[in-house]
């Protein structure tokens, strides 16, 4: 049988056990359990009630602890295992991580990113949705600055080793650089400090669009009264920007910086594609793939201290959830 | 703004400029992409895409040959350059020579001076005079020439691609992935989704907050203990897997998005359908997933990018042969490794990989849009 008729089976099978699972166990809880009959079908009807929710909630639930939730302890347990898995070291894998020279070029870089992916995103994607608001065809140009967030980090990656090739009929920047000139192509991705920066391209012109969309769409929601009247108050455009309208989309500003941050904190596939982690490039989630499959015990590690990076936005977001739904 | 304050300042023509000049940079990659995947190998080594549909020099070199006519003490050979070189017809002579050390010293129309006396004139449509003492030898002289070849595009790569470096396989594989990770966690997340927003009970809110924490859980975590757990009850690395594994990871996401927009529907709808006697099941099935199609939707075009763009989760999930490599990794660890000097392959490789989501990106963009702003403007 191949993978494309298995697909479609499991696809029916997926569907329908679905739909049967929802059907049949609500008919069993109404029918057979607590039946609406006799003496107790007041007290039958609000029980069935009081379980049912959790027959909706049960497959996603199942799925949820076990993909998302049994990982997070997984992970830890095995992160204090060694290489084959089978001696325990405590917290030995953490010890080899903090004195691998790699691993701290990896938290510095990985550090760099987070500085300056999300700023770089979201200030462009700020600044783009203000200026296309206003023109005729500013959906097209949007839509068009949108179109990298449908394109993978891997092809994203091609398209810039199309940019950023050694060799000047390929690579436009050591093209441009001939062309005011320079006298030899460099490898732009061996640049020591530099290409990172340039990988980090990579991903502001994937992610902007995804900025763009959301701060324009908050900037649309903001009452016109307020800029009506800093208009007559006789304030310039950037004044209006940047006094009036900013401060009123601060909070969707923060969960678009903070949307790309986590985002910045798993992406491994550029430099995986572009540089393999080599020329002092290396990022906590690149890191980790070089050792996963080889010692799980420091992989496991290092996606520890990825999760304990996100933490503090995770903890943001929930709070944010729960002030919204008060 | 600058309407309301009655003026139009030369601010508008600015944010014209600014904002053409920042679509264009956006779109440089890609054009240059899309324009390499329909050029020859030896033209993309030869010039820069930017310069394609402009005729790009080539140095080509060949023999010249054949009868020669005796013409008043001196043997005249003429014809083509073009015979027998790989130059083709439409091309121009720019320059040419007679030594592999300087193959292009002599500007077309004018004439050279052979060793063995006599002159060679090489002209700018190619056709050549040759005009020597003794009749030429039957190995003939060696010319080389530097022509101007007009752009041509092919569709050589994608066959090329498509037919024998096993990319078919691979967007088949890519399509396998997909499309049952994509629909099975619709349905599941769906019903979790209205419990979450329209059934009341005890720990309702806490089980929001903990789906709002898992959005954020680094995949990273997940690979090694479920992989093991995959092995462990036989699944191992297989599409089931991969399946199973983009059904969990999407579900955060799935819940989230479906819950916000249901708890938006009218409430008169769903209570006036409970006053009339519909179970919980019936109001959902009639009334809220008919209603909740757009976020469906959205939902759909999230989790079908995400999968299709994945490398990770099917570097780790799937089998390792080449078999059952999906595009993304068909392209990172084979093409990029082994073919990593072939960029028209590459070019039309990541080409293919991108047109798919470009497409769907195109034509359900609202329901995009519309899926970002749920997800994280309230």
């Amino acid at each position: 049988m191949g993978p494309l008729m298995q697909g479609v089976l499991t696809i029916l099978i997926g569907v329908f056990g679905c739909v049967g699972y929802f059907y049949f166990s609500n008919l069993v809880l109404d029918r057979l359990i607590f039946p609406a009959r006799n003496d107790d079908a007041g007290r039958n009807i609000n029980r069935a009630n009081a379980v049912r929710p959790w027959l909706f909630l049960a497959p996603a639930l199942f799925a949820l602890c076990l993909y998302l939730v049994y990982p997070v302890v997984g992970s830890f347990w095995r992160s204090m295992y060694d290489r084959s898995g089978d001696v325990f070291v405590g917290m030995q894998n953490y010890k080899n991580l903090s004195v691998d020279p790699e691993f701290r070029s990896a938290v510095f870089n990985n550090f760099l990113w987070v500085l300056i992916v999300p700023a770089m995103a979201t200030f462009l994607g700020l600044v783009i949705a203000q200026l296309t608001d206003k023109l005729k065809w500013g959906g097209i140009a949007k839509s068009l600055i949108f179109m990298p967030m449908a394109i993978s980090f891997v092809g994203a990656s091609l398209i810039w080793k199309f940019v950023y090739s050694n060799d000047p009929n390929i690579g436009m920047l050591n093209a441009i650089r001939i062309f005011f000139g320079a006298d030899s192509p460099i490898d732009p991705l061996q640049v020591p400090f530099w290409n990172n920066v340039f990988l980090m391209v990579i991903l502001i012109w994937i992610q902007t669009g995804f900025a763009m969309v959301i701060l324009s769409a908050a900037l649309r929601g903001i009452p016109e009264e307020t800029i009506e009247a800093a208009i007559l108050d006789g304030a310039n455009p950037f004044q209006i920007f940047f006094k009036i309208q900013v401060p009123q989309i601060m909070g969707t500003i923060l969960v678009v910086w903070t949307t790309i941050t986590i985002l910045v904190l798993k992406v491994f596939d550029i430099v995986y594609t572009m540089t393999g982690g080599n020329f002092g490039t290396q990022i906590l989630p690149s890191y980790m793939m070089e050792y996963m499959f080889r010692d799980d015990g420091r992989a496991t590690a290092v996606a520890l201290v990825i999760m304990v990076l996100v933490l503090p936005v995770m903890i943001w977001n929930i709070a944010q959830a729960r002030k919204e739904m008060r | 703004m600058e309407n309301i304050a009655g003026h139009k300042s030369a601010l508008t023509w600015v944010t014209r400029i600014t904002v053409l000049i920042l679509v264009v940079l956006w779109l440089i990659p890609t054009v240059g992409l899309f324009v390499s995947s329909f050029r020859d190998r030896d033209d993309i080594s030869a010039s820069p895409w930017w310069q394609a549909p402009f005729p790009a020099e080539q140095t080509f070199g060949t023999r010249v040959a054949g009868e020669a006519v005796q013409e008043g003490g001196a043997f005249v050979l003429t014809g083509s350059i073009y015979e027998g070189s790989d130059a083709q017809v439409g091309a121009k002579v720019v320059a040419f020579g007679i030594s592999r050390s300087d193959p292009t010293g002599i500007t077309a129309g004018e004439s050279v001076d052979l060793k063995g006396g006599g002159t060679l004139t090489v002209n700018g449509d190619g056709t050549f005079e040759m005009r020597t003492p003794e009749a030429p030898s039957a190995k003939g002289q060696r010319v080389y020439f530097a022509a101007a070849v007009p752009p041509e595009f092919t569709t050589g790569n994608y066959e090329r691609v498509l037919y024998s470096n096993g990319m078919a396989q691979a967007f088949i594989n890519t399509f396998t992935v997909t499309i049952p990770s994509t629909v099975i966690p619709i349905l599941i997340a769906a019903f979790a989704a209205y419990a979450l927003a329209w059934m009341e009970f005890p720990g309702r809110g806490f089980l929001i907050a903990g789906i709002v924490g898992l959005l954020v859980v680094p995949l990273q975590l997940a690979l090694v203990p479920l992989l093991r757990l995959h092995n462990d009850i036989g699944i191992g690395q297989s599409f089931v897997g991969i399946w199973l594994a983009h059904t969990g990871f999407g579900l955060p996401l799935a819940i989230y998005l479906l819950r916000n927009y249901m708890v938006g529907l009218p409430k008169d709808i769903i209570e006036g359908a409970k006053v009339d006697g519909a179970t919980d099941f019936q109001i959902f099935t009639r009334i809220v997933l008919p209603l909740s199609f757009p976020a469906l939707a959205s939902f759909a075009i999230f989790q079908f990018l995400w999968t299709w763009n994945d490398l990770l989760v099917a570097k780790v999930f799937l089998p390792s042969d080449s078999e059952s490599w999906v595009m993304t990794r068909k392209i990172a660890d084979d093409l990029l490794g082994s073919r990593g000097g072939d960029w028209g392959i590459l070019a039309t490789a990541a080409f293919v990989s991108i047109a798919v989501p470009i497409a769907v990106f195109f034509l359900m963009q609202r329901y995009l849009v519309r899926g970002l702003l749920a997800g994280s403007v309230k």
